[in-house]
């Protein structure tokens, strides 16, 4: 039901350029399916895995994975990552691709959801994603006046 | 020694680097020798922007490398230099003391036969290793520090089946 009324949302509207989630291991896909279970399908949303890449290859298959879905905007997983590094590569030779590393689920619901494009959408999703990451410590149980924790 | 890992890795300064090897071994340095990366301001900024304030990233071409090797052994910390492909890692130990290199991630390509779920190598590439194993120089494979580390020949007898 939710994820129909999320269909219904991201298709309304012009059509948006596409975005690809870029990452170590099943990064991406256990991304793009979180996203999915929220939002339902996501054909705006390519994925692209470094595993068994070198850089070159990681090169080619972002490429292809960027014109899949017309994409001007790359989410990656480390800042560090082979990803990142071939993403920033692809954004100076295109000119028009936003790469935004530390992606994580807020952050690319946000982009999808509100209809994001490009760097100021990416650049506010960013914000969305920082914004999410809370710190829980362990509650101390509240003592009772003889000294003993309360339940 | 302020230097015993001698990394070859195609994709250079990345997560598996920084993060895998770089914090749980402490590591105060890189050092990453590659002649493109050396000659490129942008390369090195892409690579810098990988590795956090609290690790220093040096740019080196092979003869700079040669040059200031020594200055980096005698360090009191602790660092790691990085090729991008073998033939890098040759130049570096024919012309000073390099007494183990590891192989991190030489990936898949046209033309080499898989080894290990993180090495293809060549034809080329096989002989080049062993010709860097019978200078002297101890050569395993090693993906991240919890893994094992394989010796040259176990990488050579496997055929991407592990």
């Amino acid at each position: 039901m939710w994820g129909a009324i999320c269909r219904t949302m991201t298709n309304s509207g012009a059509p948006s350029a596409g975005i690809v989630v870029a990452g170590h291991g099943s990064f991406a896909a256990g991304l793009r399916d979180a996203v999915e279970c929220v939002a339902g399908p996501q054909p705006r949303l390519a994925t692209l895995s470094n595993h068994g890449l070198d850089a070159d290859g990681i090169a080619t298959a972002l490429v292809e994975a960027v014109d899949r879905v017309r994409a001007n905007v790359i989410f990656t997983d480390l800042p560090a990552g082979s990803c990142t590094i071939a993403a920033r590569r692809l954004a100076k030779a295109r000119g028009t691709i936003t790469v935004v590393t530390g992606a994580n689920l807020p952050m690319v619901l946000d982009f999808l959801l509100t209809e994001r494009d490009g760097a100021l959408g990416a650049t506010l999703s960013a914000e969305k994603g920082r914004d999410a990451v809370f710190v829980f410590t362990a509650e101390q149980a509240p003592v009772t006046e003889d000294g003993s924790h309360g339940g | 020694m302020a230097v015993d890992l001698f990394r070859i890795d195609d994709r250079l300064i990345h997560g598996q680097v920084v993060v895998g090897w770089g914090q749980p071994l402490d590591l105060a340095f890189f050092v990453l020798v590659d002649d493109a990366v050396a000659a490129s301001d942008w390369e090195q900024e892409l690579y810098r922007m990988g590795v956090p304030p609290e690790m220093e990233l040096h740019f080196r071409s092979v003869e700079q490398a040669v040059a200031d090797l020594a200055m980096f052994q005698a360090r009191p910390d602790y660092g790691m230099v990085l090729t991008a492909d073998i033939g890098t890692m040759r130049r570096l130990a024919d012309a000073v003391p390099v007494p183990r290199v590891s192989i991190g991630g030489i990936h898949h390509r046209a033309g080499r036969k898989p080894k290990l779920r993180y090495v293809f190598l060549t034809d080329d590439e096989e002989n080049a290793l062993r010709a860097l194993a019978a200078s002297g120089v101890e050569v395993t494979a090693q993906d991240v520090p919890s893994a094992a580390s394989l010796s040259l020949d176990a990488l050579l007898a496997a055929t991407g089946d592990e």
